[in-house]
């Protein structure tokens, strides 16, 4: 292929690791292009920084607002910056493809930095799928970007730092919150307990913690610690009426409009996964993850990743691991031999900022319900498939994920395997009495968001061919 | 639409206010927004129906994971809309059933 534009780095995702990433490749002189899909730089924890919507600063606090700073690294005469640009195939030859306002691109890379971040982890429940029950994340996203607090009475029920930093920003809007019900199981905390000694180290973020707890109970809110059996029910209108859940012996029900569910986040891997990168199981996560090198290098060569896409680290972690990805880049496309000294202090901080979290990863394990849900709960939002049905499949000698595709549609929807996946290998590994690396993951296909027919028409002949062939074999 | 299932909206800085329909009724959205977050401000639920069971859903996650928010918009169905940015004059309606994505994607 010739002719086409051509990149020493092409980073996706314009979150704090893809920034981080733009600035130290942009100075030390490299041609750099950095797409996302958002219609602004970002990323998930900075979404919409560059023109921030709340007259209220304090609702949304300090560590959104530090997120400015990132975008300086965008204004490098080096850096290139498209927005709403989703990315939607990468071949082995370092072609990319995306699509932006309608029209499909290809450009070429000398090397490639996924920063695509997390979803949050799906939480298949009994009555999820109802309208108004959305994530955690989603009403962030609606403060951040419109300024919208969700319809009342309100319910924020789950798990993790990321609920009880979003029930704190909606305390500060005054929005009426009915109850925020805490799924962490009672026997996490010794489990945690064993991992203080990174807490100490990681001592910042407990102690943000410790304050968002302190300003949750000070609101008056009603906390139920501890709760089980979460469940949501409609109205006569098909929409959400109520929430229930168990505390103790006392089974509870609560009217509400919206009820916020979270348990935790776990690594955005679809575009890897269909590049065919490789990926481990993280059993205290419960997700899966590339397999990296020290310097985020994936099992091909030119492929690099970094911040939460790589594994769960948070902001800081993000922006860190993308300065010393990109450093490295700098350095293998440099060729010399010397190493970065850069580098070394830059792992270092890495350590320091990752000592917290085998102490949360451990104490917001979601309880199991969530993880190896039974009986009717949907599984598959897109399909329908409910738990029982994934169960059943293996006593009609199903023996893994691509397989259920065939029996019962699950994975084969618009989402492409987004929200069921890891909880179809993860029921299928309970009942075939395997590991979920023995039961592995769904292949993902190109492309991995629709792209319409007549922008691949705009695409180079050979292109669009093999994306119509690769489609025909999918639905096959 | 309902009232009591309305979105509130926060003291905003300054955003021009856009004039878009949604299900035949004229609805003011914020410059900048997604259709996902206007229709939850104008308290549209549900804002689809599965192809399966015809039950209805309503935007989810927000991020463009779940497809959850696919919509009719400016006669396009299965459109992400927690995706798309609204603009002036802009016709949505809810979907009803509709398997695949885009009659013309793949
Ligand atoms: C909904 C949500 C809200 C969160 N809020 C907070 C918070 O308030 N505080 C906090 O500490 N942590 C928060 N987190 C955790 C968060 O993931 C990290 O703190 C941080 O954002 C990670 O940075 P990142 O650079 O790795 O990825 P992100 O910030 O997630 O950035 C990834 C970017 O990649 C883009 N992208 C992904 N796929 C593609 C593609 N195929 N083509 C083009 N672009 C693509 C996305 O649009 C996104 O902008 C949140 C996570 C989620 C999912
Ligand atoms: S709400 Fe999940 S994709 Fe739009």
């Amino acid at each position: 292929m010739t002719g086409l534009e051509q990149y020493d780095l092409v980073i996706i995702g314009a979150g704090p690791a893809g920034m981080a990433a733009a600035r130290e490749a942009g100075e030390a002189g490299l041609n750099t292009l950095i797409l996302d899909e958002q219609p602004r730089a970002g990323g998930q924890i900075y979404r919409n920084i560059g023109r921030p919507i709340l007259r209220d600063r304090s609702i949304l606090g300090n560590d959104y607002y530090v997120g400015e700073s990132l975008l300086a690294g965008l204004t490098h005469s080096l850096v290139t910056h498209i927005v709403n640009a989703t990315v939607w195939e990468v071949t082995a030859d370092n072609t990319l493809y995306y699509s932006a306002e309608g029209v499909s691109r290809q450009v070429r890379f000398k090397k490639l930095l996924l920063a695509t971040g997390a979803q949050e982890r799906p939480v298949p429940f009994d009555g999820w799928t109802l309208p108004g029950v959305m994530t955690c994340g989603a009403a962030q996203i609606l403060l951040k970007s419109s300024g919208l607090t969700p319809a009342e009475p309100l319910v924020i029920a789950g798990s993790g730092p990321l609920l009880l930093l979003i029930a704190c920003q909606l305390i500060r809007t005054d929005a009426r919150i009915e109850a925020i019900v805490d799924t962490t199981p009672a026997c996490n905390y010794g489990q945690a307990f064993k991992e203080i000694g990174g807490a100490i180290k990681g001592w910042r973020y407990l102690l943000k913690g410790m304050r968002m707890l302190n300003e949750v109970r000070r609101s008056g809110v009603k906390y139920y610690k501890s709760a089980t059996e979460l469940r949501a029910e409609p109205g006569g209108d098909g929409n959400l009426a109520s929430v229930s859940f168990r505390k103790g012996n006392i089974l509870h029900q609560l009217d509400c409009k919206t009820l916020l569910v979270h348990q935790g986040v776990v690594p955005n891997t679809q575009l890897g996964r269909a590049i065919g990168l490789e990926h481990q199981w993280d059993e205290v996560q419960q997700c899966w993850k590339p397999t990296l090198s020290e310097n985020g290098c994936s099992s091909h060569p030119d492929i690099f990743i970094a911040g939460d896409s790589a594994g769960i680290g948070g902001a800081m972690v993000a922006e860190i691991q993308g300065r010393l990805v990109a450093r490295w880049i700098v350095h293998q496309l440099g060729g010399t031999e010397r190493r970065d000294p850069g580098i070394d202090s830059l792992r270092k901080e890495l350590i320091d900022q990752l000592a917290i979290r085998p102490f949360l990863d451990h104490l917001y394990r979601p309880l199991d319900m969530f993880l190896k849900p039974q009986g009717e709960t949907i599984v598959c939002r897109c399909e329908e498939v409910s738990a029982a049905e994934i169960r059943g499949l293996v006593k009609q000698g199903c023996i893994g994920p691509n397989q259920t595709k065939a029996f019962c549609r699950s994975g084969m929807g618009p989402c492409q395997g987004r929200q069921c996946g890891a909880t179809v290998t993860t029921l299928l590994a309970d009942e075939l009495g395997k590991s979920p690396v023995e039961v592995g993951y769904y292949n993902i296909r190109f492309p991995i968001k629709p792209v319409s027919l007549g922008e691949l028409a705009g695409l180079n002949q050979t292109r669009s061919v093999k994306a119509q062939t690769d489609q025909t074999t999918a639905r096959n | 639409m309902a009232a009591d299932l309305s979105f509130n909206r926060l003291p905003c800085n300054e955003r021009a206010e856009i004039e878009i329909t949604v299900e035949g009724q004229t609805v003011i959205a914020l410059e900048g927004e997604t259709v996902a977050a206007a229709v939850m401000y104008a308290g549209l639920r549900p804002t689809r129906t599965t192809p399966v069971s015809g039950s209805g859903r309503a935007p989810y996650c927000m991020m463009g994971v779940c497809f959850e928010c696919l919509m009719n918009i400016d006669g396009k169905p299965n459109t992400q809309a927690c995706m798309t940015e609204v603009h002036k004059g802009m016709v949505i309606s809810v979907q009803q059933g509709a398997r695949e994505v885009g009659g013309d994607s793949i």
